[in-house]
């Protein structure tokens, strides 16, 4: 286990969150930067992903339980409440089951920067709107 | 707007159903109110599937179209209302009771009578007719009642060899008694077959183990020493020993209150009416059997439907008129294939025959062509009368060059592929062209037989056209581009039961190994559990072994329910319903450590919810310490064995169902299929249990068990079917081990038994014979399979919670792995928790925060 980030953070800075070993493949992992919830996925390439880990058509914060997979050539993860299928690179919802999301929620996730470095996972909060 | 004008149907069979549902269907601007007066005292039901009331079926199964037609408001139905007269100057008609009904326009729907030939003994009790639900209930218990009186097999004879008393024939056997059919013709079925075509019948029926004795005029019926219906005495001199007659000696229009009435009536009864359905009297329509149409009555429910839509038509201001009657008819009697259609006699002048016979295997088969030897004209079809779907609508087209072709058995060769023109009829008893089923597909945007039958009615009543109606939509769908896919999605073109073989032989075990082989892409929320469900039939290894966690739903992956929340509920197994004091205190204890809401689920065992992710383990520790273990109600798996109390308390149980609902469901416990599976076990025929609600249901007899398939709860409730009657516990466990096997091997992702069953080519017949007769070869297989299940059972949970990395999985956050959830918010209701409401949230109303009491051990 690595830092944790329970210290209100700086927008610009990035946040380790974990190692990278830490990561199962197409295994999401949920993390609390700052007071947000990220969910976080490593994917049998290798690559990592982070979107939120709020699921707009739930209201639960539940997409690191989610099932990862591909539409065509984009990484997809889908959720686990309602099924609905969100891009992991922009966060647009690809399969929205017919479905509405809740009042006051985006359809499109919010997608973080991730990098690894020395083997550390780490997440790039987006500056403030 | 006029006002609604009145209609009384007097009669209350499948004629007057097909009226009524039409009327409803195709008066939209609500003209006419149908008053619908029946002498039975139950709503329409499909006389023509009466015979399977014998095979399992209840009444209930029997019903037409559905029940929302009856609480129409537009429409009024009457049970046990048989009309007495009918006033046509004050236009009403009064019911037995004397209850007077006012009519606009009155149609009547009264069928036929099953007619007895006039015979000393005809009215002795044990001598039956054959026409309506209480005819064969009453026939049931009278065999079932004599059999244990007897104490020996109870002696059935049918008197008729046509149609129906072959029917009947069955299903005295199917009744246990044995049986043997009386016929005055020189052959059975001689309205429908020739000669040659009588001698294989009479052959296929004896193999049955049918009697037939033919060219035999009885006499009288000779009563036993107590009244009862004991002998049979023939013209020729000879006799028979008898415990139960049936009449299936022909049916006689119902034309009394016509009659009475001063309608016209036939030369040979029925009510007289025009090709418009009209009688003499512009008020009054007849429809159906009743009706004496072009010069006679039919009694076959294609054409009664035909005129019951031409009298819709017709009060709704068409102009449709009755286009002669279709007499096609096929023998629905198992293991005996017997069609005949159109002009099987060869009576157009000039018709050629065209016969093939097989007398060593039963098989003989005519077709009757014009004298050119290229239009088809009709046929009769015997010992394999696979063709008659196909045939039938091609009645009157060009067969092509060598119509020998059909001739041939099924599979011996090329079966030209005649495209049927769109008059075609295809559905015989819906009055369905190809045309209507093409249109379905391209204008009313119907993809699968579901769809199709909906829309256009096809194969909804006999079903011996739905291999037809299937080939013409499966065409169709080709020819406009859609492609009939059963495709897993977008990574794997086969569908699950292909997949299945296909990594069954590979003998694959890994999700990257399965796709790169066989599929594309990286797999997705569809493909990746069913194959995890595959992989786990076939390997009987832990859900969460090898790469396999990332396959599962969340459920599988965390071995709990995900509730709206995101937390979970926890559910231990509880088999057959019995528990322990102490496990019920266990519950009870855990649930106040961790602050969870119990409720009794609808499966007879205990839930806990609002159990957070990293709060499972510990949960589960304490459960699995106690000797409980995981109940998979997470998993498309067995759920539940549901119990009665059986006989060990109740004192009607015959049999101890609460050991075997235990049995049962450790028996089946954590095996993996396309969808879940629950089983129910009753100990007497009252079937507390609701087994028939179940995938199997197992009911308790005086001598063993009956084991009842493919029932379904849920959206479409579906009652079990009977699989094998009065048999002991070794021969339970066998015939569920085969069917759900066979099941697992075979049905579609997410498909439940139900709908596997009734889509299963053959239905549940061509399914008993894979599994009680191995007619594919596999039952060694099948047992070898189920044996290494039940052999290589684990607890899901307690591997878990032996497994340091598994159990890292269980964390809130990877940064925090202790923290909870901050977003859950609770309130009190009725003494325990639930999830706060958006408002509740917003109102800052009494909230819980997630507790976090931790009663680690
Ligand atoms: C907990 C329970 C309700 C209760 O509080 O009583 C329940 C809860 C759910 N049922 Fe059920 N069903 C429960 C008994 C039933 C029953 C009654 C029974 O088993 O005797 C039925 C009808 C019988 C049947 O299945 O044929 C039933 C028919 C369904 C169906 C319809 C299935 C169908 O074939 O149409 C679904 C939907 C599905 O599976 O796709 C469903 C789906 C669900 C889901 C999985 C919905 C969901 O995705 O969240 C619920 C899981 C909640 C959870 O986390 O536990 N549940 N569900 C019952 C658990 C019984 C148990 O001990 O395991
Ligand atoms: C065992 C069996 C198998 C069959 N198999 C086939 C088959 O394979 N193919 C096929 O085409 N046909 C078959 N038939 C025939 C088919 O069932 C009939 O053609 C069809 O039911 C006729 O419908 P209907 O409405 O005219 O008459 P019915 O269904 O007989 O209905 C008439 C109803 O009117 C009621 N009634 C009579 N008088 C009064 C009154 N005064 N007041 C109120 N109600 C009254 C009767 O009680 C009855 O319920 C079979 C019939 C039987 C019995
Ligand atoms: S009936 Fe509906 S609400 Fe009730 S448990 Fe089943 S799925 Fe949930
Ligand atoms: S021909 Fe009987 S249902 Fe279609």
């Amino acid at each position: 286990m690595t830092t944790t980030a329970s210290a209100p953070h700086d927008h610009t800075t990035r946040v380790a969150v974990c190692a990278y070993d830490r990561l199962t493949p197409d295994l999401g992992v949920a993390a609390l930067v700052g007071d947000t919830q990220v969910a976080i996925f490593r994917l049998a390439d290798g690559t990592v992903h982070a979107v939120q880990n709020l699921c707009p058509f739930s209201g639960a914060y539940v997409l690191s339980r989610g099932i990862t997979g591909s539409k065509g050539d984009v990484p997809t993860i889908a959720s686990p409440i309602y099924k609905q299928v969100f891009s992991l690179l922009t966060g647009e919802c690809l399969v929205t089951m017919d479905k509405e999301p809740k009042p006051g929620l985006s359809t499109t996730l919010e997608v973080f920067a991730v990098d690894v470095e020395d083997g550390v996972v780490h997440i790039t909060p987006p500056p403030p709107a | 707007m006029t006002e609604t004008q009145r209609i009384v149907v007097v009669g209350g069979g499948m004629v007057a159903h097909r009226f009524t549902e039409a009327m409803r269907d195709r008066d939209t601007e609500g003209r006419y109110h149908v008053t619908v007066l029946a002498e039975e005292p139950r709503a329409p039901y499909d006389r023509v599937a009466l015979t399977s009331y014998f095979t399992g079926k209840d009444p209930d199964d029997l019903a037409l179209g559905t029940p929302d037609l009856w609480q129409d408001p537009l429409v009024r139905l009457e049970r046990d209302a048989r009309v007495a007269t009918i006033d046509r100057e004050a236009r009403t008609v009064t019911d037995k009771r004397g209850k007077t009904y006012p009519y606009d326009h009155l149609v009547m729907a009264t069928g036929s009578y099953a007619w007895a030939p006039p015979m000393d003994g005809a009215d002795l009790p044990g001598v039956f007719v054959y026409r309506t639900i209480d005819d064969v209930a009453a026939l049931r218990i009278f065999v079932e009642e004599r059999s244990k009186a007897l104490g020996r097999v109870v002696r059935g004879a049918v008197i008729g060899g046509g149609l129906l008393g072959l029917e009947a024939a069955g299903a005295l056997q199917e009744l246990g008694a044995t049986s043997t059919v009386i016929q005055f013709a020189d052959r059975l079925m001689n309205l429908q077959v020739d000669e040659g075509g009588g001698h294989a019948l009479s052959r296929l029926i004896e193999n049955l183990g049918v009697t037939v004795r033919c060219n035999t005029a009885t006499q009288a019926i000779k009563p036993d020493r107590n009244g009862r219906a004991g002998r049979l005495t023939f013209a020729d001199g000879g006799e028979q020993l008898v415990d139960v007659v049936v009449f299936a000696t022909g049916v006689r229009p119902r034309d009394e209150l016509g009659r009475e009435a001063g309608l016209t009536i036939g030369e040979r009864g029925g009510i007289v009416v025009d090709d418009t359905c009209l009688t003499d009297d512009p008020d009054i329509s007849a429809i159906g059997e009743v009706a004496c149409i072009q010069g006679a009555c039919i009694g076959l429910i294609a054409p009664g439907n035909t005129m019951a839509e031409i009298a819709v038509d017709r009060l709704l201001g068409g102009t449709s008129t009755f286009p002669g009657a279709d007499t096609s008819a096929k023998l629905k009697l198992l293991g005996v294939d017997v069609a005949s259609f159109g002009d099987a006699f060869a009576q157009t002048p000039g018709a050629l025959e065209l016969v093939y016979a097989d007398p060593v295997a039963g098989v003989y088969k005519k077709l009757v062509l014009t004298d050119d030897a290229r239009t088809l004209l009709g046929g009769i079809l015997v010992g394999d009368a696979s063709a008659y779907a196909s045939l039938r609508p091609m009645v009157g087209s060009d067969l092509g060059a060598d119509p020998a072709a059909w001739l041939l058995p099924e599979g011996s060769g090329e079966r030209p592929s005649v495209e049927l023109p769109d008059e075609a009829a295809v559905c015989s008893c819906n009055n369905v062209s190809a045309g209507a089923i093409r249109c379905a597909v391209n204008d009313e945007g119907c993809t699968d037989l579901a769809g199709v039958k909906a829309c256009t009615k096809a194969g909804t009543s006999c079903g011996s056209c739905l291999p037809l109606v299937k080939k013409i939509m499966g065409a169709e769908l080709e020819k406009s581009g859609i492609e009939v896919s059963n495709a897993l999605c977008e990574h794997f073109d086969m569908s699950r039961a292909q997949l299945f073989s296909a990594i069954q032989v590979s003998e694959l075990r890994t999700f990257s190994e399965i796709i790169e082989r066989f599929g594309a892409g990286r797999g997705c929320d569809l493909c990746k559990p069913a194959i995890g469900s595959i992989l786990a039939s076939l390997y009987n290894e832990h859900v969460l072994a090898q790469d396999r966690a990332a396959l599962q739903d969340t459920n599988d992956r965390v071995m709990a329910n995900m509730q709206k929340d995101g937390t979970y509920s926890v559910v231990p197994r509880v088999p057959g319903g019995e528990i322990l004091p102490e496990h019920l205190i266990l519950i009870g204890k855990i649930a106040q450590d961790f602050g969870l809401y119990t409720k009794i689920t609808g499966g007879q065992r205990i839930d806990m919810f609002g159990a957070r992710l990293e709060q499972l383990p510990s949960i589960w520790k304490r459960l699995v310490d106690a000797g409980m273990e995981s109940g998979h109600a997470y998993g498309k798996s067995l759920r539940t064995v549901k119990s009665c109390v059986g006989s060990t308390w109740c004192r009607y149980g015959v049999q101890d169902s609460v050991g075997m609902a235990i049995a049962l469901e450790l028996r089946y416990r954590g095996l993996r299929s396309p969808h879940k599976l629950k089983l129910g076990v009753s100990g007497c025929a009252r079937e507390c249990a609701e087994a028939r609600g179940k995938d199997v249901g197992v009911i308790a007899t005086d001598n063993g068990w009956n084991v009842y398939v493919g029932g379904n709860g849920g959206f479409t409730p579906k009652h079990a079917q009977l699989l094998v009657e009065d048999v002991d516990d070794e021969t339970v466990f066998q015939v569920i081990d085969r069917y759900l096997m066979y099941y697992i091997r075979t049905a579609d992702r997410l498909e439940r038994t139900a709908p596997w069953q009734e889509e299963h080519e053959g239905g549940l017949e061509a399914i008993r014979q894979v599994i009680m007769e191995d007619s594919l070869g596999i039952c060694a297989d099948l047992d070898a399979h189920m044996a290494r299940h039940i052999d290589s059972y684990e607890d899901e949970w307690k591997a878990v919670l032996n497994d340091p990395e598994r159990l890292a999985q269980f964390t809130s956050f990877v940064n925090a792995p202790d923290q909870p959830d901050p977003s859950l918010a609770y309130v009190e209701q009725r003494g325990q928790r639930r999830p706060a409401t958006p408002s509740e949230r917003e109102s800052g109303a009494v909230l819980i925060a997630p507790s976090t009491l931790e009663v680690r051990s």
